[in-house]
């Protein structure tokens, strides 16, 4: 049975959210959902330091996202659209809540996951070490990204990526990333 | 030399890069999807700088947030200004982060341990 986007949308999609976006992901969109999201927490009168971490990681969140998008076939592209993502910023307990989703090809999904698991196997010195290595040894893509959003995101929240990789048809899976802020830093 | 300015704007920094004085500034937002493209022309800026430098350049990094499409490109200005260092004139970068923000601290103290240029972490207090 293949993965039901919209229903795992709508599920996402409840309670206290800042922000919600399914559709094309392009430049434009993080613009405006930065600019949305940052005034919501102006509202909330949140911290100056988590009202950054926030900002930060949800620029590397939606970069990771426009950066590794796959162009969907015709077929899908008619339910979905051609750069297709889902972005969901909730509070949840007492954390912030960020939540993306993207299809992904189906050979792709391990080297994501081993990624994942890696960072997330790793402590706060071995995430710096980790990023400064990439920093220092890697070149950017033609695109520009450098291959650091993730172990940005787990090393400035410190915690645990969450993520569940859904198989949606023979070619793609549904990849679904939950990062959390905590509230007290 | 020409000095390079450009305005800020919601996904880049504002650039001041005075020849005359060696003052060197980039402040503000750095979060565009691709840096690649803003950053070329200071670090050939700063190519033709380093053919005569002053004996004194003065960087100040004073930015709010970056994504980390940007810290690689920050990463070769700060190269860029190593080579100057290593041709036996002095560069100091003065990194700003404002008071609370370990984060934008922590990054500095990434750059100092990378690049071979003496750094001075300023807190800017409100």
């Amino acid at each position: 049975m293949s993965f039901d986007v919209n229903e795992y949308y709508s599920r996402l999609n409840g309670g206290d959210v800042l922000m919600a976006f399914k559709g094309n992901i392009s430049s434009e969109l993080i613009s405006n959902v930065l600019e949305v999201v940052e005034s919501r927490m102006d509202e909330y009168s949140e911290s100056s330091k988590i009202r950054k971490k926030v900002y930060n990681v949800l620029v590397e969140s939606l970069q990771n996202l426009y950066h590794h998008i796959e162009v969907l076939p015709p077929e899908m592209e008619a339910v979905f659209d051609e750069r297709f993502g889902i972005l969901v910023v909730s509070r949840v307990d007492d954390k912030y809540r960020i939540s993306t989703g993207n299809f992904i090809s189906q050979e792709k999904v391990d080297v994501l996951r081993n990624k994942i698991d890696k960072i997330n196997s790793m402590g706060k010195e071995e995430l710096k070490d980790m990023y400064k290595f990439i920093l220092n040894h890697q070149r950017l893509s033609d695109k520009g990204g450098g291959g650091l959003g993730l172990v940005d995101i787990a090393r400035k929240t410190g915690n645990r990526l969450e993520y569940t990789f859904e198989k949606y048809n023979d070619v793609y899976y549904f990849f679904n990333l939950d990062v959390y802020i905590d509230f007290a830093q | 030399m020409e000095a390079l300015s450009i305005e800020g704007t919601a996904k880049t920094p504002s650039v001041k890069f005075d020849g005359q004085e060696g003052v060197i500034e980039i402040k503000g937002r750095s979060i565009p999807e691709n840096s690649i493209e803003f950053y070329k022309p200071l670090v050939e800026w700063l190519e033709e700088y380093s053919k005569s430098p002053l004996v004194l350049t003065q960087v100040n990094v004073q930015l709010e947030y970056f994504n980390t499409s940007s810290s690689k490109c920050i990463l070769d200005v700060f190269k860029k200004l190593e080579t100057i260092q290593k041709g036996k004139n002095d560069v100091i970068i003065n990194w700003y982060y404002e008071e609370d923000d370990e984060d934008m601290l922590e990054a500095g103290e990434d750059y100092e341990s990378i690049i071979r240029v003496p750094f001075k972490m300023i807190e800017i207090v409100e």
